[in-house]
């Protein structure tokens, strides 16, 4: 099975595609009133919620602290980050041809640290729209900021809002730890022979 | 002294318990139900905890308010009033523009009606949860709900019939809802003396088809019936499908005094009607075409508005023309109810006026066709014999038997208006099991899918004319009542009074799984087709159009927009377009403005309502938004100037710190 840690790299590196398939991260806000929950999910290209107005439905929630609305088109990482994400994908497949355990590692240091950046461009992103309120906000609470939590659960007045990576997420984590143990494979076979 | 009357009040009280003891255990060891009086645990079988769901929809007539009323069963709760052939200001029905299209009849506008029998469409006998249909009695016309959104969808006038009473009373596949006329008039209508009844007087029954997938309602074919009172009706299933059944009363053709001049007769009858034969009639030309003059009205749910088209004539079937059309069942004192078993095999009959509950047999009757055992005719309508067709007799079950309803285990449930109470018993060997009083002077009844094939015999609902003692006073006017009853036991057994609106006639029940999961939330503003619409805050504009103004408006939490505008004049006839821009689940606004002399708008997410506002005073009048929608529904508000007539004010509208826009 020489060519297992090849083919582990290649799915590792085909696993990043999956962004444009499925959600990435998710951010659902819970409330008596809302008994489902309002979720929005966030993909590498766009913004969508759990039903077909639930952007509209957020904006009209925030727009009482002062928030500003969440509008995609206004985002311009949506545009570019599809760009890189298949730019990644398509450099790791033909990296994995090669063989060169050294090659995989410096790819997926260069992923780990565009995840990294990429996590805090949303860290960014939430800070702003968190703390940049309207100074005409209806609702005004003093020292109050809304920034949802990065990863994990916060409450934000009568709201509990969630924060949780989504399939696109797993996924990515599945190819940090599929070409881990490709790398290490690789390494193994290459010192043995 | 006071020691020993507490000593003697100690010792009643401990005698109390212990008889309250014994009884109990009494009780427990028969395992017998309580009868007339509720039972302990009545009141947890009606219970529905907070945030829980009743298992049953029942939709009840709502009688003389026109409307029928949403209820969850066993609860009781009140869950909607659906306006139909009343106006309704709280909700704005028959005061937009949109709706008032849905109440234009023949005679023009008509605010009001007497609604009396709602029918849930079917499939394969049972009920489907699509629509509900209900009729109106006074101006005749038949009405049909959407279950979906729980609004009427349409509303079809019935040409030559004086009052619609026996309908709808639909067929097993939602083929037909009949109409059947109470009340016999000249047909065509013409000016003649009431005294020449018997000669000039005609009964109307009418077959409307329901096309399958929209549910839109179409005069097929009337047959024209001599001048009976038709009463109520009932459709064939299973093997009877293909038939349906009308009871009438004055067999004597009398137009005065009926209540002696047309109770003289010992039998009446009930019309059997062959309406696959009559297709048969229709396909070979049989009809002839009757000049008539009737509104056909439909509301669409994408231009969120009703049109109300005329028709011009419709097609009728005479019966001595078309042998095997109809025939006559002779039936015991002016029968009223008249109820098909879940077989399919007898047609149940109560003679309001006779001791007996009378059941005729359908296979007796194909027989007696077949060997035309027959005894007479009625302008050429055969009457069959009584004996040939006759099924069963239920042999004085009470007084005044009015109607039946089944529990699909081969019971029937039957009302009785003067010994106010129900009885149960057994179809086929025609045995009383079980009565229960009803509080009182019950009318109809309902059984979840009790008219159906396929019943859910779990309740019976009592729908009462009186209520007398019942409830705590209100003045002289009284609510009426239902009473649910369980009847899932060998015995029935009460567990609950509660009020109705206007008067309940007829009811509708049916499993809440059937209707919840189709239940429209909102609508879809992208597929809001209304044409006028305003589909963004952006696309909000004010256009004068010589003294009709026209006001594109949009409503979204917390604002209107616009929310200021000018140059109204006096005269003007303003329309207000208001489209609600929410896409969520439960979030209505409202829309009044001072001086209106129509009503609020009540909008739905995604919809588009008018309202015409026509000023009579030069002023600045406040507009805003009536349902409490968000915690800034208060500041949801706004200004209308208006200007003398022929003064030069600008049009001009605007929101906030925008710039006007003229």
């Amino acid at each position: 099975m020489k060519a297992l840690p090849k083919i582990l790299f290649f799915i590792a590196a085909a696993m990043l595609l999956t962004l444009f398939v499925f959600p990435m991260w998710q951010i659902t806000l819970i409330a008596p009133q809302y008994p489902t929950g309002v979720t929005m999910y966030i993909w590498i290209n766009k913004i969508t919620g759990s039903e077909e107005g639930t952007l509209q439905n957020i904006n009209i929630l925030n727009h009482y602290v002062g928030m500003k609305y969440i509008e995609p088109e206004a985002i311009p990482e949506l545009k570019y980050f599809p760009i890189v994400v298949l730019s990644m994908a398509l450099l790791g497949m033909a990296l994995a041809f090669t063989g060169r355990w050294k090659w995989w590692m410096a790819w997926l240091a260069l992923g780990i640290i565009g995840c990294g950046l990429g996590l805090y461009d949303f860290y960014l992103w939430e800070y702003d729209y968190g703390h940049n309120l309207s100074p005409t906000a209806p609702i005004k609470i003093p020292g109050m900021a809304y920034q949802p939590p990065l990863i994990g659960n916060k409450v934000l007045l009568n709201f509990l809002a969630k924060s949780w990576p989504y399939i696109g997420g797993w996924f990515i984590g599945g190819t940090f730890i599929l070409g881990t143990v490709a790398i290490w494979l690789q390494k193994r076979n290459t010192s043995i022979a | 002294m006071k020691k020993q009357s507490n000593q003697l009040s100690n010792l009643l009280l401990a005698a109390m318990v212990a008889l309250v003891l014994v009884l109990s255990s009494c009780g427990k060891a028969n395992q017998g139900p309580t009868s007339g009086a509720l039972s302990g645990n009545a009141a947890s079988k009606v219970y529905v905890a907070p945030g829980q769901y009743d298992e049953f929809y029942a939709f009840m007539s709502g009688g003389f308010s026109g409307q029928i009323a949403a209820y969850g069963l066993p609860s009781g709760r009140l869950l909607k009033v659906i306006p139909v052939f009343s106006v309704d200001p709280e909700k704005g029905y028959g005061f937009n523009e949109e709706t008032k299209p849905l109440l234009n009849t023949s005679h023009g506008f008509i605010p009001w009606d007497d609604a009396h029998h709602p029918a849930l469409s079917q499939t394969n006998g049972e009920t489907d949860g699509r629509w509900i249909f209900i009729n109106g009695n006074n101006t005749p016309r038949l009405a049909r709900i959407d279950l979906s959104t729980f609004e009427t969808a349409e509303i079809l006038e019935i040409p030559n019939s004086g009052g619609n009473h026996s309908s709808p009373y639909l067929t097993q596949n939602t083929e037909y809802v009949v109409a059947g006329t109470r009340f016999s008039v000249p047909i065509p209508q013409k000016d003649v003396a009431i005294s020449s009844y018997a000669e000039n007087f005609k009964g109307a029954l009418s077959f409307v088809k329901v096309e399958p997938t929209t549910g839109r309602m179409n005069i097929e074919f009337q047959v024209l019936m001599p001048g009976l009172n038709f009463d109520l009706a009932s459709s064939g299933k299973g093997p009877s499908h293909g038939w349906t059944f009308f009871t009438s009363y004055n067999s004597e053709m009398k137009n005065s005094l009926l209540e002696v001049n047309a109770s003289q007769n010992d039998k009446d009858f009930v019309a059997a009607v062959n309406w696959k034969k009559a297709e048969e009639y229709l396909k070979a030309g049989k009809a002839k075409d009757f000049p008539a003059n009737y509104m056909h009205n439909v509301y669409s749910d994408e231009t969120h508005t009703a049109t109300s088209t005329a028709m011009k004539s419709v097609k009728v079937l005479i019966p001595s023309e078309c042998p095997g059309l109809v025939y006559l069942l002779p039936t015991p004192k002016s029968p009223h109810g008249v109820d098909v078993d879940p077989t399919g095999e007898y047609i149940v009959c109560s003679g309001k006026l006779s001791a007996d509950i009378t059941a005729h047999s359908f296979p007796k009757m194909l027989k007696a066709i077949e060997d035309k055992a027959f005894d007479g005719d009625i302008s050429g309508v055969p009457i069959i014999k009584f004996e040939s067709v006759l099924g069963g007799t239920v042999k004085e079950p009470g007084l005044g038997p009015l109607h039946t309803e089944f529990d699909g285990k081969g019971n029937a449930y039957t009302s009785f208006f003067i010994s106010s109470e129900i009885v149960k018993w057994k179809v086929g060997t025609w045995e009383v099991i079980d009565r229960q009083p009803t509080y009182y002077s019950i009318g109809h009844l309902m059984v979840p899918g009790g008219n159906s094939m396929k019943p859910e015999g779990k309740y019976v609902v009592a729908l009462n004319k009186i209520t007398k003692d019942r409830y705590l006073p209100t003045g002289p006017e009284l609510t009426q009542s239902a009473q649910l009853y369980a009847i899932d036991g060998d015995k029935m057994e009460l567990l609950l009074d509660f009020p109705t609106i206007g008067e309940p006639h007829y009811a509708q029940g049916i499993s809440a799984e059937k209707i919840k999961p189709k239940s429209k939330q909102f609508f879809k503003l992208s597929e809001n087709k209304h044409p006028y619409v305003t589909p963004t805050e952006k696309d909000a504009k004010v256009v004068r159009e010589g003294n009709n103004v026209h006001v594109y408006m949009t409503m979204i939490r917390s604002h209107f927009m616009p929310d200021n505008i000018e140059g109204f004049k006096v005269g003007d006839k303003v329309y207000f377009h208001v489209t609600n821009l929410e896409q969520d689940f439960d979030v209505p606004h409202g829309f009044a403005v001072m001086g209106a002399t129509n009503a609020e708008l009540l909008i739905m997410p995604g919809q588009t309502e008018t309202l015409v506002w026509e000023p009579k005073k030069e002023g600045v009048f406040p507009l805003y938004c009536t349902d409490f929608c968000s915690a800034l529904h208060q500041e949801m508000q706004g200004y209308a100037r208006v200007s003398p007539a022929g003064s030069a004010t600008a049009l001009k509208w605007w929101l906030g710190d925008e710039k006007p826009v003229q």
